[in-house]
């Protein structure tokens, strides 16, 4: 993927490649969430390009609800729908936007729902689930579309801290199989054991990115230096 | 005592006028089962058409609202089976109260729609499109089964108000339950079948208005 010129973000040029875990770290208001929002275009860019699986998402005339199919998004509040179970939630896009049967799409969400840990949680209501189930089963609502790439914001930042390690597990286990995931998260720890990647931003900028030991251990910029020294206290 | 009893209780009269008051009463049903739907339609057109995304269809949604919720419902019922006829526009009574309680409900039903169609957080859009859904599947299918839970009661209660309303259909001498009951009035000199008809009035609409308070108890808790 790559950005042009955007207001809030400015001379932002990434690339993932498949099967990379990037993370993003940076202060509030420094565009991490806005950067991983244009990634689906829920955020429209000003101008610039954006690349995914080979297609244009910027392009004019692109057919957005069928690309977004194919980049997850699991969201800081979950944000289930209240109205429908668990499966209900991983079912809707199965047969509404790829028009899966209803067996079928039972199946999907079913195997979805087990690889989060959460296959007997199926026909419980979110309001019946923990925090962290509620984001496991938001995780497995993206996954059952069978997304290219996953996005993350701030997928623990409202979970209660007994409940992050079962998110962070599952995200983990989908870095194994090969899945390629930007994640905007604070989770210090768990980008030093499973990310690729750490770019670092503030105000809207690339600061600078590198290996998460590097980056970590190393910082080249003041900015990256207090940051770093900041959450991990 | 016994006056009263005679005027507003007397059983032989209200045998006698049961049958027309019965057939009034029918019509008021039927009433109802036509202005219902269509004002619980119309009023989803209003609500969808007042989060337009083009500035002109939200402004003329604007004005609709605001001229509907302030003109009195009859007011509008007499110009348009009184007036409409100047325009050479010939209209049943019925055809009258159907288009008069059209405008009037839309206008009301709307805002109900649109204040629960509003109390729904971004991130359920959010969460729908990036999923693929298109913006009219997500209103069908995640805002609004939300938002017509959220505002059930103020519906219902509309609902009530409506069902009140359809009795000012006997102004323009549509033969509903209060029509023939005032015409049964008149007949026998004897406020009885007006009695005859409140009672049926309270039959329909008591377990309405039950339901409704341990709905909105139940949804405060």
């Amino acid at each position: 993927m790559s950005y042009g010129d955007l207001e809030v973000l400015r001379g932002i040029d990434i690339d993932v490649v498949p099967s990379e875990l990037v993370f993003i770290i940076g202060p509030s208001g420094s565009g991490k969430s806005t950067l991983l929002r244009c990634c689906n275009r829920l955020e429209e860019p000003d101008s610039g390009e954006i690349i995914v699986d080979g297609s244009s998402i910027t392009a004019k005339g692109a057919d957005l609800n069928a690309i977004r199919q194919r980049i997850g998004m699991v969201f800081q509040s979950f944000n289930l729908y209240p109205h429908l179970s668990a499966g209900g939630n991983v079912m809707l896009a199965l047969r509404k936007v790829l028009g899966k049967p209803k067996a079928e799409a039972r199946q999907i969400a079913e195997a979805a729902l087990e690889r989060v840990g959460l296959a007997d949680k199926i026909d419980n209501y979110p309001n019946q689930l923990s925090g962290g189930q509620q984001q496991r089963a938001a995780i497995a609502r993206a996954l059952a579309l069978e997304p290219k790439i996953m996005l993350f914001d701030e997928p623990t930042s409202a979970l209660d801290p007994e409940l992050v390690g079962d998110v962070l597990n599952v995200m983990a286990e989908l870095k194994q199989a090969g899945m390629t995931m930007v994640v905007v998260s604070h989770e210090m720890r768990f980008a030093k054991a499973a990310a690729d990647r750490v770019i670092f931003m503030d105000g809207g900028v690339i600061v600078e990115q590198g290996a998460p030991a590097n980056l970590f251990a190393n910082p080249q910029h003041q900015r990256t230096r207090d940051f770093v020294r900041q959450v991990e206290h | 005592m016994d006056a009263l009893l005679q005027q507003f209780f007397n059983f032989d009269i209200m045998m006698q006028a049961s049958p027309i008051i019965l057939r009034g009463f029918g019509m008021t049903l039927l009433l109802c089962l036509v202005v219902i739907p269509m004002g619980l339609l119309g009023g989803l057109a209003v609500a969808l058409a007042s989060l337009s995304p083009i500035r002109a269809v939200r402004w003329i949604t604007i004005v609709f609202v605001d001229l509907f919720r302030a003109i009195p419902p009859l007011a509008l019922l007499i110009f348009i089976s009184a007036g409409l006829p100047f325009a050479d526009i010939r209209i049943s009574p019925f055809t009258a109260v159907c288009i008069s309680f059209l405008l009037n409900n839309s206008a009301y039903y709307g805002e109900i729609y649109r204040s629960g169609i509003e109390s729904i957080g971004s991130g359920q859009t959010d969460a729908s499109r990036s999923t693929g859904l298109s913006a009219t599947q997500t209103m069908a299918y995640v805002i609004l089964p939300q938002a017509v839970r959220n505002v059930l009661p103020d519906l219902i209660s509309n609902t009530v108000e409506v069902v009140k309303l359809t009795s000012l259909a006997s102004v323009v001498a549509f033969a509903e339950l209060l029509y023939a009951a005032d015409m049964a009035r008149s007949v026998t000199y004897n406020a009885s079948p007006i009695t005859f008809a409140a009672i049926l009035y309270l039959i329909v609409l008591w377990p309405v208005v039950r339901l409704l308070s341990r709905l909105e108890n139940k949804m405060q808790n």
